[in-house]
């Protein structure tokens, strides 16, 4: 039976990890790459490197850190932030990464989804869906959450899916940072209405949150950044809570 | 030398890194001329099948992989790689696989979330020489929405060796991955499953030298792991 994920997201900017960790016995806390291998030691079945370099020119340096991080770390490494175009794509992809995911650019042009499928092949490409909630639904937002578009979450999320997304990557903005748990009635919403994986992120505060997702939510996966970082949840005990309710993970 | 044939794959650099942790010797190539002399074979694979067929045959390795696993060198085809080994698949009709292993490729039925994405468990065939020293039920990783049936496999059935190495579960039973005397296949990434999937590779660097140094002993060379 196919195991429901526990994913970490770091925020890398200019090729170096953003938020702090209380990661110990690392040689450098700050290295993508070493967290990455951290990560992995704890069990963790996927990492998401969020590139938020601002400047242009830096961003090369993501590049630099995928290659470093797949040359240690054997379990699927995605990476999200500035990918506009297949170019950008290959880059990432070329360096060892297995996945890339993209949002702004999708929404302002969704055929890159399909250039992209068409290119590295839907497995390789996961779409990211930042939404809040608006009446009875959610709508979409760019631009790292600043920009409102007018876009329902679930109807985009079928157009994603039929441009050729192999999977969708939805975060509750209503929720994240809050750590009072996931919105599961978006995650389900968007779950019933496509036929590829979802993988739920923001506000995961437990590991009972994380429960609450991948069951009432019907996420395939969930992701959380600071408190794994910051090591409120270990990767180990939330697996083992998780287990205990009879959700398929992997030990 | 383990000839890992590049012809685009997307998967290749990660199956690069593995073999260079592993510190297996092996060149990247898509010559044809050299993957004829090699002494092992690993095709990457993710994507689509059509074009790692189209690209397979542009580069004229389609018969020198067909001669090679005729000849008995040791073969591992990862996810896309292992379809190569079969008649075809519906994910491009038009276009035939190396056809060495019979049966076809088919599309994940409606009503699973498709590309199958993560990890799943395997059922380990007992005495498989892929899964030497691999525990009991591991996970491994899949991302593919095409598969290769267990009832598809004719072949299979009529040999008192069965060639299936490895089950698993995904709305049904499906072939995680077939070993027949020289020819191993994974529909799972082992570049991508830990330290499983590290030990998987390793098994077929090992059984690859082996084979190597039993051909031509005088030539000896270092010895893998």
């Amino acid at each position: 039976m196919l195991a429901k994920r526990i994913i970490a997201c770091l925020d890398v900017k200019e090729g170096r990890v953003v938020k702090g960790t209380q990661f110990v016995q690392l040689r450098d806390a700050g290295d993508p790459a070493e967290l990455a291998a951290a990560y992995n030691r704890e069990g963790v079945d996927e990492v998401i490197f969020l590139d938020i370099t601002a400047s242009a020119e830096k961003r090369g340096l993501i590049v630099e850190t995928v290659v470093r991080t797949a040359r240690q770390v054997f379990i699927p490494l995605a990476v999200g932030g500035g990918i506009r175009s297949v170019g950008d794509a290959r880059r990432i992809l070329t360096s060892g990464a297995d996945k890339i995911s993209v949002n702004t650019a999708a929404v302002e042009k969704p055929e890159l989804i399909t250039a992209l499928s068409e290119e590295f092949g839907s497995q390789a490409v996961v779409l990211a869906i930042d939404a809040r909630r608006e009446g009875d639904g959610w709508r979409v937002f760019t631009y790292g959450g600043r920009k409102p578009v007018n876009l329902s979450a679930v109807e985009w999320a079928i157009e994603g899916e039929a441009f050729g997304a192999g999977e969708i990557l939805l975060t509750s903005m209503d929720c994240d940072g809050t750590e009072k748990g996931f919105d599961c009635e978006l995650t389900r919403a968007i779950s019933r209405a496509v036929k590829i994986p979802v993988i739920a992120s923001g506000g995961a505060g437990s590991a009972e949150h994380f429960a609450q997702v991948l069951t009432e939510g019907e996420a395939d996966a969930a992701l959380a950044a600071s408190i794994f970082h910051y090591g409120k949840v270990r990767i180990r005990d939330l697996k083992e809570h998780l287990k205990a309710q009879g959700i398929p993970v992997r030990m | 030398m383990i000839s890992v044939v590049d012809y685009g794959a997307g998967n290749l650099r990660s199956v690069e890194n593995a073999l260079r942790y592993l510190k297996v010797s092996f060149a990247t190539t898509s010559q044809a001329g050299e993957v004829s002399r090699a002494s092992a074979i690993v095709l990457p694979g993710v994507g689509h099948f059509g074009h790692m067929m189209r690209s397979l045959k542009l580069l004229g390795l389609l018969p020198v992989l067909r001669e090679a696993i005729g000849k008995d060198v040791p073969y591992l085809g990862i996810c896309l790689g292992m379809h190569a080994l079969y008649e075809g698949s519906e994910e491009a009709p038009a276009l035939p696989g190396l056809g060495v292993l019979q049966g076809g490729i088919r599309r994940f039925p409606q009503g699973l979330k498709v590309p199958q994405m993560g990890w799943n468990q395997l059922q380990v065939t007992p005495g498989t020489r892929l899964f030497q020293d691999v525990e009991d039920g591991p996970f491994v990783y899949f991302a593919h929405a095409y598969y290769l049936p267990v009832d598809e496999d004719k072949a299979f059935r009529d040999r008192e060796s069965p060639p299936v190495a490895a089950l698993a579960d995904y709305g049904s039973n499906f072939v995680a991955a077939v070993e027949r005397d020289n020819i191993f296949g994974t529909q799972f990434h082992p570049e991508k499953s830990g330290e499983i999937g590290l030990r998987i590779l390793r098994n077929f660097a090992v059984l690859s030298q082996e084979r190597a140094e039993i051909k031509s002993p005088s030539r000896g060379g270092s010895r893998v792991g």
